[in-house]
């Protein structure tokens, strides 16, 4: 019977044990210091954990991985590039940039639902294929609109030639002014309480929502969207919510994100965004239909620790610093492609299944009736 | 009574409209527009017309390479570049063998098809086991394998020096000339070349031709008894089963012929754009096939040859015509990549969020 459980434990959390072993292995061919290495792990951890929080609530929702959280990224950095215009630095370029990104956010969050609504059970390939169509609109807008349409007056972020946006926009006067805020270092590891934080209000935030009556409408729809709207629930409405808060949050956390770097690619910064994103939550155990909290941090702890020691180990191991490179990126979409064959097998065993248990109590039910 | 006419002729465009699609019919119209300003740019218009002849010969394969999918109900390939690994392992191989010319080519396509049929079978087969879900997976399955042929590319024991890294002699070269190898060996074949008239006109006859032959053998093979067995379990797989098909045999049978038809794609279009791209290359060359197919009237779940063709040409048209004529007469920098992007993509999403009849 105990053994049994072991079993039971290995097969449901093997994802977070491979990945253990994995960056154990890379740890230790890789031959960073333990310091070295906290310090990274902990900046990364302040820098991604608000933008995979915003999976979250769609995936309660029963709309799958968010591929178009990107939508997010891409308002939050519109509004970053807006501040930074204005020369607005520190902590109140962060929270106006922030105020900024609502609108834009709920507007493509909008959008993406309503798409997604038009699309019920391809929810993450339309997710995903209108990140690229939103990315050329988002070139359209920092290329050719800016400037012309959207007054951008500063030199150092309009391009020479008089409108459009710089390919790198400079943030080194907002860099890490949330992180620097109330940092705490301990034994040469800097934490950053502030942006810690903020990330723990989101995770309270997502802990009370849950309990709301729109939370649980949201669990509801995930479960069984038929069901849901039988009960009463407006099955579009709640759908096209959940993902208009996603957008919002995700573009909180592009924000935390590139105030942690200090600059981004203009026209590039969202576009693997998303990807890392999920993966990092994956390997912390989430699957397609079920995430939580503690996915994400568990997740975010193995994938960068993964990311930050795998092209070092790459190159002590084969002499190619290519190597490791290609590895984190194979690593992380082979991830997702075993959650989403997982999601997708098990969606058709049990549909398969149902059908098994109906077509046997219609046979049951017919043999009632001969012999009655 | 005008007022009815009226009302009769909106029915009317708005039947033609269906019919044809709108999106298709607005790309269709701006490229026109594009074929008509070329001359005011200062364009050569032949020039032009060349150049789209010589995208649509690169590309027609790749396209058609959507349809054995679509017709078995697998949905659009996002997974191509599994075919185009198998295509470039077969033109590495081939190149590996000391081989050069139209030998060189048909060797490629020789030794792409065993890994066509490898890879193409473990991809249908795990497909089969995610009916409903197949385009998602489906790209990542290609994202994943790209990355894992990246380190593959570096670790396979290649020995040729003009493919390998010419610093240390290990790993192929991330891209490099065919000119010694197989460029042009179909282009050049009865190739009609105007300039020596003063025109600018130059149609690659060999590459048309070939495209022509794997489209009619496609047309063909889809009015065998296979081949109808597999569009009815594409249409309808309940009537599919009913009447006996194997369901996961026609679709494991779609996605090899589909993967192989990717493989000899690449193969296509390396031999016209004379370049050979390993590594991350690959990529990102399933959308441009999706998008274009669904330019040329296809849906999730119904593709014909007519649609590769029109597509093909469409949306090569759009890509070699806006440059051109955007720059020269708006004169604000290269706006047709982000043209291109918007239309493409914009097209793959209204496919998917269109209600198909019998989708499932």
């Amino acid at each position: 019977m105990k053994k049994n459980h072991v079993v039971e434990f290995l097969r449901n959390n093997m994802v977070p044990i491979m990945f253990i072993i994995i960056c154990a292995i890379c740890i230790y061919l890789s031959g960073f210091s333990w310091s070295y290495l906290l310090n990274q792990v902990v900046t990364r951890m302040g820098r991604n954990i608000f933008l995979i929080l915003s999976l979250l609530i769609p995936i309660m929702a029963g709309m799958g991985l968010n591929f178009g959280m990107t939508l997010g990224a891409m308002a939050g950095e519109i509004a970053l590039i807006l501040v930074a215009d204005w020369q607005i630095w520190g902590i109140p370029g962060v929270v106006l940039a922030m105020l900024l990104s609502i609108p834009l956010s709920v507007l493509l969050g909008l959008m993406c639902g309503k798409l997604m609504n038009m699309a019920k059970g391809r929810e993450m390939i339309t997710g995903y294929i209108l990140n690229y169509f939103m990315g050329g609109l988002y070139l359209l807008v920092v290329l050719y609109m800016m400037g012309p349409i959207i007054p951008i007056k500063h030199t150092s972020i309009r391009l020479p030639r008089g409108f459009g946006v710089r390919t790198t926009t400079d943030l080194s006067n907002m860099r890490q002014c949330l992180d620097n805020q109330w940092a705490l270092t301990i034994g040469g590891v800097k934490i950053p309480l502030l942006t810690f934080a903020i990330i723990g209000l989101l995770c309270l935030f997502i802990v009370w929502f849950r309990k709301t009556k729109l939370g649980q409408d949201m669990r509801a729809v995930g479960q069984d969207m038929e069901v849901a709207r039988d009960a009463g629930i407006k099955v579009e409405r709640t759908r096209i919510i959940s993902i208009i808060m996603s957008t919002v949050f995700a573009g909180f956390g592009m924000i935390i994100y590139l105030q942690n770097i200090g600059n981004f690619p203009t026209y590039t910064a969202h576009t693997q965004i998303g990807m890392f994103c999920i993966a990092a939550l994956l390997v912390g155990g989430a699957s397609v239909e079920k995430a939580s909290i503690g996915n994400v941090f568990l997740g975010v702890i193995l994938f960068h620790t993964m990311f930050i020691v795998a092209p070092k180990a790459g190159q002590n191991l084969t002499a190619s610093p290519q190597i490791g490179e290609y590895f984190r990126v194979f690593v992380s979409y082979g991830i997702i492609t075993i959650a989403l064959v997982m999601y997708e097998a098990k969606k058709r065993r049990t549909r398969s299944g149902a059908g098994a248990l109906l077509a046997q109590a219609q046979q049951a039910e017919k043999k009632g009736g001969e012999t009655a | 009574m005008s007022k009815s006419q009226e009302r009769l002729g909106q029915t009317r465009f708005g039947q033609l409209a269906s019919a044809y699609g709108l999106p298709r019919l607005i790309i269709t119209a701006f490229l026109i527009l594009l074929f008509i300003l070329a001359p005011f740019s200062g364009a050569d218009f032949a020039t032009q017309i060349s150049n789209v002849i010589a995208r649509f010969s690169w590309n027609a394969v790749l396209v058609l390479a959507m349809v054995p999918m679509v017709h078995s109900g697998c949905g659009l390939n996002f997974g191509l570049q599994l075919g185009i690994l198998a295509g470039l392992l077969g033109s590495t191989l081939s190149i590996e063998l000391g081989l050069s010319g139209g030998a060189c080519f048909f060797m490629a396509i020789l030794i792409a098809t065993p890994f066509a049929i490898l890879f193409g079978g473990g991809y249908g087969l795990l497909l089969n086991r995610i009916k409903g879900g197949e385009m998602m997976v489906a790209t990542y399955v290609g994202f994943s394998s790209v990355s894992f042929m990246c380190m593959m590319w570096l670790f396979l024991p290649y020995s040729n020096p003009t493919i390998v890294m010419a610093y240390t002699g290990v790993g192929l070269k991330q891209t490099f000339s065919l000119e010694n190898f197989y460029a042009n060996v179909l282009a050049d074949f009865l190739k009609i070349d105007l300039s020596s008239f003063g025109i600018n006109l130059i149609i690659p006859t060999g590459s048309i031709l070939f495209f022509a032959l794997l489209a009619f053998l496609m047309w063909a093979f889809l009015h065998t008894k296979t081949g109808t067995a597999m569009t009815a379990v594409g249409s309808n797989p309940t009537f599919a089963r009913a009447s006996g098909i194997n369901i996961d045999r026609s679709r494991t049978l779609s996605v090899i012929l589909s993967t192989w038809l990717g493989a000899v794609g690449i193969l296509v279009y390396q031999q016209g754009f004379g370049f050979l791209q390993a590594y991350n290359a690959p990529l990102n060359m399933a959308l441009p096939a999706v998008s274009a197919i669904l330019i040329g009237g296809a849906s999730v779940n119904k593709a014909s040859i007519s649609n590769v063709i029109i597509g093909t040409f469409l949306f090569q048209g759009l890509v070699t015509m806006t440059p051109t004529v955007m720059n020269s007469m708006l004169n604000v920098g290269d706006m047709s990549e982000v043209i291109r992007v918007i239309v493409s993509q914009g097209m793959i999403l209204y496919a998917l969020t269109r209600k198909t009849e019998g989708s499932k």
